[in-house]
């Protein structure tokens, strides 16, 4: 059984001691514990199953690497699903469940998936759910959707807080272990900005486990030292719990802090995101032991032979009593030398190769009484939920059994891959290395920054230095290289002294022993996540999925939530075994971020709820509020489309608002529509350019309707423009259109007529606009102005500065229901105060405040076109009939050579006609007049559809408005449009205009 | 005047550090050929103050001016001024080619004070700029984006920002600006 | 991400307060030019894999529009200058000829 031993525990404080529950069984640790080793000390080996084959699983590593321990941490709000054990610090009250298993972890249905595994190969799911074809979407895919994904999604809302930090520094050094203490060391020395990030909570990595000596002290003395050193230098900032997740273009890193994870209930936030842009980056993130490729490899009890020292040292648990140790490497032979000091038993330790001599480790071992068996490997594991023992068995042969030892732990070592990740993030290539066995970083092919400059260097281990003391000598020229790069060339450090312990080399053990038969690969286990097996390899290679990426693809190996990082080295080795290949030639998968998975509420940060988007808001914002107001959004704005009372319907208030408007008075938040400022003496020359009709005619005092399109000739924004003084004009744009229409003005001004005289500016929150409109408009306004707004003195179509309840504003008298109107612009921090003025002298006419719902109906029932109803991109002003706003004396506006374009001048093009339904309903909004035949796709030919339809309230009948193919010329014609439910509607071509077609009622 | 009231009328909240809606202030606009004589005697009658150089804001007693673009200013008066300020600006500025209006009311101002390092800090979560005291020091100006709004920075002196974005948005910025600075999320990079 | 500096302002930034723009030094053909002029003018983009000259505005920013020469492959970025320009300026093109001997884009080299 694995359990907590009297002594050791380097990272414990056991004095605090943490209640926590897995499963609901009450489990307890000390502070800095992870869950993984917490779990272990209480003898919880088994701690998940796996995702296809549901077999048990227990924890295979002690960091970011582990395949297996994932659980859901939580409940409620708090629930959080995939949460990795070793990465997970324990804090009291914490609650934990496994995954993937019905009903229990230790009884689990879909375990039968392990009897059945000969029958679910890799590709396994691509060749069986093919045929029959409608089989897949009615019957397999809902099975397979419900048997799939990892974990549970949260139901409830997380209540947590997520920010986001943009940090700068000239160094930024991912990895706090020797190698990356040592590099920030150095980088810091030279005055250099550094900013130093370490995923755990603790500093010096793996080497105070490891041990040996620095400058004739012990590593972990060394350790102290620079990180106080460290801590006391104004330029070098040192943070924990912070994950460089990924390196991106430019020397821009993400950090994924985790600030609260072990701290639930303090202030702040849970996680926060690093988006740091460094001049350089050093990756010292260290290296990941691999797992050997062995039958039964994935029985709950075979560890990571570092794992299993970690555990030890770090957390003071032993695995088991009884560890064979099995290895093709020097390393492993530590863990040998750690437990049997720890009075724990190591029966063997089978390594697989035949060393000429023995090397210090290999005697220290055996000094130790350790029995060693050169030449020797793991037949098979034996055991179910936990290892009860091994078959040894010789790595040169088949696996025929030589002896059995009884053990309940199994320490394996493959050698060590260099994390490549980070460098890899970017663009930085590998090379392999032979003496290794793994891929490293080519140091000559950097990733390149913003000057084509290299910006990354790895340091220590993750460049491929296994030994302490060159990992220290190699993070020291890293560190002050990447000082020197980033521009600072101050003192150096000396290379720390290291004793250096000789290591035999390490021989590539691909698979375990050489000549394993298929029932053994069967139950080699490459990628214990996902369930990828030794032969699924093979197997895919056979199949012709030669390439590596397809290789991955098709067994999904390296593809779960630990992305390969114990698996991937292994099965490309095995790939390029079957394949005939040397490895480098097979190549590896493109790393991408993140590094380990971060939560998308860091990725959100600030964005939710309140501060999700911003929300734009008038002056009279808070009014609508308090007034009932249903909301629509127009942008970013929110604009009230209605208001409704107590007891009306949407469509009631809408229809409400329409009559009142119409027979006496209503009053319109217009403050949103764009206004921009357009002054120069060429002012004139460039709303020529801009609009398709004539604006530098327009006399000051006057308003003219203009319409805008692209380059292409479509349509982009219409509004009235209104002409200040000589070279002054105000454009008004529509409300989505502001900023935009301001940037296209700008673009035509500073890219193509920089040498005109004009400037623009972009007013639209100066002011708030209100729209007072109806047959009493004027009488109203009379009653808080004593400036003459009469027809003469400010007729249709004019503007005039007035004094509005002691209010200094400018009235443009325009309109866009049909009515007498004006729109009424005040600067915006007085916009309020006219609104309540307004409402106040408006009583006797029954003022009624109207939504952009109403404003869309009145339009629509004097058939003025709309902005993105009328419009969608492909439709230019001809085709709206809208001839009598493109000037035919203008040598050129935007838009007009495309104009001239054979698809824009064809006659077929569809054009605007009203829309009268023959049944006096409403038609569905975009529905499509259909024609005879059919079209090549089978469908339905179509001559027309919808482009504004509601409900008149005025003319109490549905109206629309449709772009229908010859329409002008089809005045009266019957068209027919089928609805959703089968149904057809009948509609009357008519002309646009349905009310008040002589505009007798907006020229009072 | 009674009637005017800023977007958020002066609404404010403490945590590691104060924000506050510094509530109506004239801003105007000038854009022109700053190199030419009659803006710099512009910027002088208007704010009290030097021309600005590129990145920079002059602060004076009488207001302040600050570099926009290569042929725009926004000037910072005392709002009741502003349309006295913006009349003086367009006589002085003559013939020339420009355009000076009031943008005053378009606009809104945040100060967000306290320990200077974290002030800058609070900043940092939401603008992607450098604002280590280093890099960005007294007087310098600068436009970039606050989250997803525009929104333009400038340290007025030693713990004091200024943050200035379009008053639609400023019910959003307040609300940035509050959880930016929320008790127990100080970052501690710039501070020590 | 990238980072680019602001010919306009000198603000160097991340992408973020940046708008890309699409291909540089277009030669407007309005109303008389031929339908095939027109339509190069329109959509006849270049793609180079390598050197590209595209326009971008500060838009969280000054809000100036500027040209900024650019290896569409290492992201590699030779230099900006302002847009009021119908060709690179020898600087830029020097600068490009120091990393890139013997590149062309479009009409230019």
């Amino acid at each position: 059984m694995s359990t907590r031993l009297a002594n050791g525990g380097r990272l414990l404080d056991k004095g605090r001691k943490i209640d926590f529950t897995f499963n609901g069984k009450r489990m307890r640790g000390f502070e800095g514990d992870t869950i993984a080793s917490a779990l272990l000390a209480n003898d919880q080996m088994m701690v998940g199953r796996s995702f296809k084959y549901h077999r048990p699983r227990g924890v295979v590593a002690s960091g970011a690497e582990e395949p297996n321990g994932l659980v859901g941490m939580g409940t409620g709000a708090d629930f959080e699903p995939n949460q990795r054990v070793t990465t997970t610090e324990l804090f009291d009250g914490l609650t934990c469940t496994s995954q993937n298993h019905w009903p229990s972890l230790d009884f689990d249905v879909g375990a039968i998936n392990t009897k059945l595994s000969r029958f679910l190969p890799a590709g396994f799911y691509y060749k069986m759910f093919i045929y029959p074809r409608p089989f897949w979407k009615h019957v397999y895919e809902p099975i397979i959707r419900k048997s799939a994904g990892l974990g549970r999604a949260p139901d409830q809302r997380d209540t947590d807080t997520y920010e986001h930090f943009y940090a700068f520094c000239d160094v930024l050094v991912i990895g706090g272990g020797v190698a990356g203490l040592q590099a920030a060391r150095a980088a810091g020395a030279t005055g250099a900005k550094v900013l130093l990030i370490e995923q755990t909570a603790h500093w010096g990595g793996r080497a105070p486990v490891d041990g040996g000596t620095v400058g004739g002290q012990p590593v972990d003395k060394f350790v102290d030292e620079i990180v106080a050193e460290l801590a006391a230098m104004d330029n070098v900032t040192m943070r924990n719990r912070t994950m460089g997740a990924g390196v991106y273009d430019h020397g821009y890193a993400l950090g994924y802090e985790r600030v609260g994870d072990h701290q639930p209930a303090a202030k702040g936030p849970r996680h926060r995101l690093w988006r740091i842009r460094a001049a350089q980056i050093v990756t010292a993130t260290g290296a990941i032991e691999r797992p050997l490729s062995f039958a039964g490899n994935d029985i709950p009890g075979v560890m990571l032979a570092s794992a299993v020292r970690d555990y030890v040292v770090d957390f003071g648990v032993s695995i088991g009593d009884r560890t064979v140790v099995v290895t093709n490497n020097d390393d492993a032979y530590r863990t040998a030398i750690t437990l049997k000091k720890n009075g724990l038993d190591v029966p063997a330790i089978l390594d697989a190769r035949v060393p000429t001599q023995d090397s210090p480790l290999m005697a220290e071992a055996k000094g130790l009484g350790i029995r060693v068996l050169m030449g020797h490997g793991v037949s098979s594991v034996q055991g179910g939920k936990r290892v009860t023992g091994v078959g040894v068995c010789s790595q040169a042969g088949e696996g025929a059994v030589l002896e059995e030892i009884a053990c309940d732990a199994v320490a394996m070592s493959g050698g060590w891959s260099p994390v490549v990740h980070l460098w890899s993030h970017c663009g930085g290539k590998l090379i392999w290395d032979e003496a290794t066995a793994a891929f490293r970083p080519d140091v000559d092919n950097a990733p390149t920054g913003a000057k084509g400059e290299a910006f990354v260097t790895p340091a220590g281990a993750a460049n491929g230095a296994l030994s302490l003391g060159n990992v220290l000598s190699d993070a020291t020229s890293a560190g002050a290289a990447a000082a020197k790069a980033a521009g600072h060339t101050g003192d150096a450090v000396a290379v720390p002294e290291v004793e250096n312990i000789d290591e035999a080399r390490m021989a590539p053990v691909w698979m375990m022993p050489q000549g394993a038969g298929v029932k053994k690969r069967q139950k080699a286990w490459l990628d214990y996540q996902n369930d990828v097996k030794v032969s699924d390899i093979q197997l895919a290679a056979q199949e012709g999925y030669e390439s590596v990426e397809h290789a991955k693809r098709y067994t999904t190996l390296g593809m779960a939530t630990d992305q390969g990082k114990l698996s991937n080295i292994n099965g490309l080795a095995i790939l390029s075994d079957a394949l005939g290949q040397p490895i480098p030639q097979t190549g590896t998968t493109t790393f991408r971020p993140p590094y380990t998975p971060i939560s998308m509420a860091s990725i959100t940060g600030e964005a939710r709820d309140e501060r999700f988007m911003p929300i734009r808001q008038t002056p009279m914002y808070d009014w609508h509020v308090e007034n009932g107001a249903f909301f629509e959004p127009v942008g970013q704005w929110r604009r009230p489309y209605t208001y409704q009372k107590s007891g009306e319907t949407i469509e009631q208030a809408v229809s409400r608002e329409v009559k009142a408007t119409r027979a006496s008075l209503g009053m319109l938040d217009a403050s949103t529509l764009g206004k921009l400022v357009v002054k120069g003496k060429d002012a004139g020359k460039f709303l020529d350019m801009l609009y398709t009709n004539m604006m530098s005619t327009l006399k000051p005092g006057r308003c003219r309707y203009g319409l805008m399109c692209s380059e292409n000739g479509f349509l982009i924004d219409d509004g009235v423009v209104a002409r200040i003084d000589d070279d002054t004009f105000l454009c008004h744009t529509t409300t989505g259109g502001a900023e935009s229409i301001h940037g296209h003005m700008e673009e035509w001004l500073q890219t193509e007529w920089w040498d005109w005289d004009v400037y623009v500016a972009n007013l639209t929150e100066q002011y708030a606009q209100i729209a007072v409109v109806g047959p009493r408009a004027r009488e109203t306004l009379e009653k808080l102005t004593g400036d003459d707004i009469s027809g003469e003195a400010l007729p249709f179509m004019a503007w005039k500065d007035i004094t509005l309840g002691g209010i200094a504003a400018r009235a443009y008298r325009i309109s866009f229901s049909g009515e007498l109107s004006y729109e009424i612009a005040v600067k915006a921090s007085e916009g309020r105060a006219l609104w309540d003025a307004l409402l106040a002298a408006g009583q006797p006419a029954n003022i009624t405040v109207y939504g952009t719902e109403a404003l869309h109906i009145m339009r629509a029932e004097k058939g003025f076109i709309m902005m993105g109803d009328e419009t969608d991109g492909t439709v230019i002003p001809q085709d709206l009939g809208l001839n009598w706003a493109i000037s035919k004396k203008k040598d050129d506006y935007i838009g007009k050579r495309a104009q001239a374009r054979s698809h824009m001048t064809d006659p077929t093009r569809w054009k605007l006609v009203g829309l009268e339904t023959v049944d006096g309903g409403v038609l569905p909004d975009g529905a499509y007049a259909t024609a005879e035949g059919k079209n090549a796709n089978g469908q339905r030919e179509t001559q027309g559809r919808v482009t504004s339809t509601y409900h008149s309230p005025t003319l109490e009948r549905g109206i629309a408005m449709g772009l229908v193919l010859n329409g002008p010329d089809r005045m009266g014609e019957v068209l027919e449009f089928p609805r959703l439910d089968g149904t057809v509607m009948r509609a009357k071509i008519v002309d646009p205009v349905f009310f008040d077609k002589d505009g007798e009622k907006q020229n009072v | 005047m009674s009637n005017s009231v800023s977007a958020l009328n002066g609404a404010s909240a403490t945590g590691f550090a104060t924000v506050r809606d510094m509530g109506l202030q004239g801003m105007i606009t000038l854009r022109g050929d700053l190199s030419a004589a009659a803006i710099k005697n512009a910027v002088k009658t208007a704010a009290g103050g030097d021309m600005p150089s590129a990145g920079h804001i002059s602060l004076s007693d009488a207001g302040s001016a600050a570099w926009m673009s290569p042929d725009e200013l926004l000037i910072v008066v005392p709002y009741a001024d502003a349309d006295a300020k913006l009349a003086e600006i367009t006589k002085g500025m003559g013939d020339a080619h420009h355009m000076a209006v009031n943008v005053s009311d378009a606009r809104c101002m945040f100060a967000v004070s306290g320990d200077d390092a974290l002030v800058r800090e609070a900043l940092a979560k939401l603008m992607p700029v450098d604002l280590s005291p280093a890099a960005f020091k007294i007087g310098q100006f600068r436009r970039s984006r606050m989250a997803q709004v525009p929104a333009a920075v400038w340290m007025a002196d030693t713990g004091e920002a200024r943050i200035v974005c379009f008053r639609s948005v400023a019910q959003y910025v307040f609300d940035l600006l509050k959880g930016a600075t929320a008790p127990g999320s100080e970052v501690r990079y710039m501070a020590r | 991400m990238l980072i680019l500096t602001c010919p306009c302002c000198g603000v160097t930034g991340e992408e973020t307060e940046f708008h890309g723009g699409g291909e540089a030094h277009l030669k407007r053909f309005g109303p008389g030019s031929t339908d095939e002029a027109f339509h190069d003018y329109l959509f006849s983009k270049v793609n180079p894999k390598g050197v590209h000259l595209e326009r971008w505005r500060h838009n969280n920013g000054c809000g100036k529009w500027f040209h900024a020469a650019r290896d569409t492959v290492t992201l590699e970025v030779y230099g900006t200058y302002p847009a009021q320009t119908t060709q690179p300026p020898q600087s830029i093109k020097d600068a490009i000829s120091a990393k890139r001997p013997g590149w062309s884009w479009r009409e230019f080299a």
